[in-house]
């Protein structure tokens, strides 16, 4: 069987500072009809680009320096635009990142859905129309019928993922690119999306490019995978082989990312006052009640994490103990003594005992100071530190970090990596010298061995310093390899809460099992599994409804 | 839609709130002009006891608070006053006065045919010049589109109305080079007279329409949604007019209203030129003699055009978005 899509030694350089800088270093690329091909690697590896490269087209500031792209005997890389356009949408199409973003506010679903065929000519308008509802209800689309005639910012984002597969679908490509269209869905809905998406792309024996940073999701969608390293190919070679065999270095240390695991401590002596503790706090945005009766405590030197989708109140519970948002009942105590709720009322020293750390780095620091005067900020104002002695303390702070002080010292935040801005977050807390930090979700942006990195870091300076954390988190990975104990939320309840080990062993809460059971594991047939043991309609949020 | 009515509701509030500030600014202001109606229209003539007759008689002896609430209650039951200028001192108070509406009425009627000629063609060329530079972005029509409507806004007014006389008046006798237009003329008529006029305001506000249009679209040809319609293979047309410019038209609104106002209050350069006769040279001619109810009146109504089109171009800017047309 010839190739659908054949790439050749493909080059690709970027614009920065002037000049071109190589960004794929020579990647070659076969693919059959039907055939899924999985890419993956660390942010900057270079997959979106090629995947992009692979439609023919390049982002602004960025060019194919050489080699080839063949698609079913047309060279995209010389091709004119009109000829490319003719492919685009029609035989090859994309399904993004971040659904909510790539699809128009300006216009309604259906109507984004109908307007590639209709420009290329494929169908009109009216069949276009019932081909959608009709993916639509093969994507297991709530309302299929409707659901279409809706605004983007009106549809969830599991569901807009859906519906932009649904749009990828609608001339019936031979070739679909998937660029990460689950890493910004929760678990529950992430496994939602990869069976319809598997099960269509089956159906209609669509090729694809299935890009994406997870390796356990790679595992149910590919028949075969690739592994790139900063525009270099590690090795290919098909699902099973790569999972039970991997060749290189690099793709073991991938691998064993997953495995970093803290040791057990000893269970919190009886009767021992909690660093903090949460008691039955109810809080609302407006007149909304958006958390309910929430109580937990976090010993010294412990780490809670605690887990749930997005909505389920994580954040917003955060933000009562910081004192942001006061609760409207129960309150918040600190060594056993009650905080004032509002954070304005709070003291100086009780502030400085509880600091936070945030998801993006990249908006938590300003962007016009650098990295001396972001973290002796704090060691000014709550240590009091001036000249020579915060200077030193600074320093001090980024040997904390394991970042040499006089390299960073002058820096500004955009000339780091988003592993050691993060690093920064974590130095700008410890400059209080708190007892307790809040992290919010402060690994869910970065690649898994920087994350990991992240991790060994906290876990190190806990022991060292005795800091308690309460780590916010969807991801259940995280939470077996730092949390001590685990706070189970949904819809603004706490559903489940104990120490880490009874929480990972059954029996469990039927929506913690639920959480537990939809994390991908690297064993291809996992999904498959999955779906005999539930059902194709019982699995993420349609369980979750039932609950 | 319920939400929409409210947001629509508040903004007016808010904007009589603003025209009520705005007509407190606008009385002290006048009255603290220097000089003195009374003394102004006596000339060499005027002794103290005529000029303290004529202040009584318009009841500028009274104090200013009194004389602020007198304006503003007539305001607001659409009595604009009575124009001094045309004030007959034999019989005062008797037949032949002029009121202040009676002056501005057919005035500003010819201020927003200009105005309005002039929006139906500067708009649509601005909107399309804008789109077409942001399609052929960094080309040579951009660049000359952009050089074109920049130099032209930068000339003064008069220059580039002589200009045009010069081209499509004198050289080659198309339009008239003088706008007199009266009562009872023929549409078409009154069409031609105006046409120099409104090209001149066309070129004047043209500018700045087109590169905002221009702007906002390009600023928005980095976002996902842009890239995604250009990875469904439509065309570049297609792909700005139908996806980028239906999210920039909150700017490109706002832009249109300023400039629309300007047409409405900034014209008296051109209209003097054309010897057209507008609200503009009305004003200016008010100011002059110490009229001070028109130049009052004036105010007011120039104010009242700002705060309305920029409440209209909120308005419409509000309705352009989704998110508020259809809450979730």
């Amino acid at each position: 069987m010839t190739n659908l899509l054949t790439i050749k030694g493909l080059k690709i350089e970027g614009r920065s500072d002037e000049t071109w800088n190589p960004i794929i270093n020579g990647v070659d690329l076969e693919l059959k009809k039907g055939e899924v091909l999985g890419l993956i690697g660390e942010s900057g590896a270079g997959k979106s680009t090629i995947g992009l490269a692979a439609m023919g087209y390049t982002r602004d500031g960025v060019r194919i320096s050489d080699g080839s792209v063949d698609f079913d005997g047309v060279d995209l890389v010389n091709a004119s635009a009109a000829v490319k356009r003719s492919l685009l949408g029609k035989r090859i199409a994309y399904v993004a990142q971040s659904a909510a973003a790539s699809f128009n506010p300006a216009h309604k679903l259906i109507d984004q859905h109908t307007e590639g065929p209709v420009q290329h000519g494929v169908s009109n308008r009216g069949t276009s129309v019932e081909d959608g509802i009709e993916l639509y209800r093969k994507l297991r689309l709530p309302n299929p019928d409707e659901i279409g005639f809706r605004y983007p910012h009106q549809v969830s984002g599991g569901q807009l993922q859906r519906a932009m597969t649904a749009m990828a679908m609608s001339c019936r490509p031979d070739l679909i690119i998937f660029d990460e269209p689950t890493t910004a869905l929760d678990v529950t809905t992430q496994i939602e999306v990869l069976a319809s998406i598997r099960e269509i792309v089956e159906e209609f024996d669509t090729a694809a490019i299935y890009i994406t940073h997870d390796l356990a999701v790679v595992a149910q969608m590919a028949d075969k995978i690739k592994v790139l390293l900063r525009g270099d190919e590690v090795e290919e070679s098909d699902t099973r082989t790569m999972l039970s065999a991997p060749k290189e270095d690099y793709t073991k240390s991938l691998w064993a990312v997953r495995e970093f695991q803290r040791p057990e401590k000893p269970p919190v002596e009886k009767g021992a006052v909690p660093v903090v503790s949460v008691r039955g706090v109810t809080a609302a945005y407006g007149t909304t009640d958006v958390l309910h009766d929430v109580s937990f405590d976090i010993h010294a030197g412990r780490t809670v994490a605690v887990v749930g989708e997005s909505g389920s109140g994580k954040s917003t519970t955060a933000r009562c103990i910081t004192g942001l948002l006061p609760p409207r009942m129960g309150e918040i105590a600190f060594d056993g003594q009650p905080l004032p709720s509002d954070y304005r009322k709070r003291t100086k020293d009780q502030l400085r005992q509880a600091q936070m750390i945030y998801q993006m780095a990249d908006t938590a620091l300003n962007p016009r100071k650098t990295i001396g005067q972001i973290i002796g900020r704090p060691v000014e104002f709550y240590g009091g530190l001036k000249g020579a002695k915060r200077r030193e303390r600074v320093n001090e702070l980024l040997d904390q970090i394991e970042l040499e002080p006089s390299k960073y010292y002058n820096r500004l935040p955009s000339e780091l990596s988003g592993g050691q801005k993060q690093r920064i977050g974590i130095a700008r807390a410890l400059a209080a010298e708190p007892k307790f930090i809040i992290c919010d979700e402060v690994t869910s942006a970065l690649d898994q061995l920087v994350a990991e990195g992240i991790l060994r870091l906290l876990a190190d300076l806990q022991d060292k310093l005795g800091l308690s954390y309460m780590f916010i988190t969807h991801d259940l990975a995280t939470v077996k390899s730092i949390a001590d104990e685990v706070v189970v939320m949904k819809n603004g309840k706490v559903v489940e809460q104990g120490p880490k080990v009874e929480m990972f062993t059954p029996p469990h809460h039927a929506y913690t099992d639920l959480l537990l059971s939809s994390v991908p594991e690297m064993d291809p047939d996992w999904l498959n599994d999955l779906l005999k043991e539930r059902g194709v309609d019982n699995i993420g949020d349609a369980a979750v409804d039932k609950m | 839609m319920s939400s929409l009515l409210r947001i629509i509701l508040h903004r007016l509030g808010l904007g009589l709130v603003t025209l009520f500030v705005v007509s407190i600014v606008i009385f002290v202001a006048v009255n603290l002009l220097p000089g003195d109606f009374a003394e102004a229209i006596l000339g060499q003539g005027a002794t103290p006891e005529s000029v303290a007759k004529i202040r009584e008689d318009l009841g500028l002896d009274q104090g200013m608070v009194v004389r602020y609430f007198q304006w503003l209650s007539g305001m607001l039951t659409l009595d604009l006053g009575t124009s001094f200028a045309q004030l007959n001192f034999a019989n005062f108070g008797g037949a032949g006065t002029v009121t202040v509406a009676d002056q501005i009425a057919p005035r500003l009627a010819n201020t927003l045919f200009l105005a309005s000629v002039t929006a139906c063609i500067a708009v649509p060329l601005a909107v399309t010049l804008g789109i077409l530079a942001a399609l052929y972005r960094n080309t040579a029509f951009d660049r000359a589109a952009n050089i074109f409507t920049l130099s032209s806004i930068s000339s003064p007014e008069f220059f580039m109305a002589y200009v045009l006389i010069l081209f499509l008046a004198v050289l080659n006798p198309i339009f008239p080079s003088l706008s007199n237009i009266f009562e009872g003329m023929a549409f078409s008529e009154r069409l031609e007279k105006s046409m120099l006029p409104a090209l001149t305001l066309t070129l004047v506000v043209t500018a700045h329409m087109m590169r905002m249009t221009r702007a906002a679209i390009i600023n928005l040809l980095a976002s996902p949604y842009i890239e995604m319609a250009r990875l469904k293979g439509l065309s570049p047309m297609r792909v700005i007019v139908k996806h980028a410019l239906p999210n920039a038209l909150a700017p490109i609104i706002n832009v249109i209203a300023l400039n629309l106002a300007y047409l409405i209050t900034g014209v008296v350069v051109v209209e003097v030129v054309f010897v057209y006769p507008g609200i503009g040279q009305l004003f200016v001619d008010s100011v002059k003699i110490r009229d001070i109810p028109v130049v009052q009146a004036c105010c007011l109504i120039f104010a009242a055009a700002y705060i309305l089109l920029n409440l209209t171009a909120d308005i419409l800017s509000i309705v352009s978005n989704p998110r508020l047309r259809h809450p979730k």
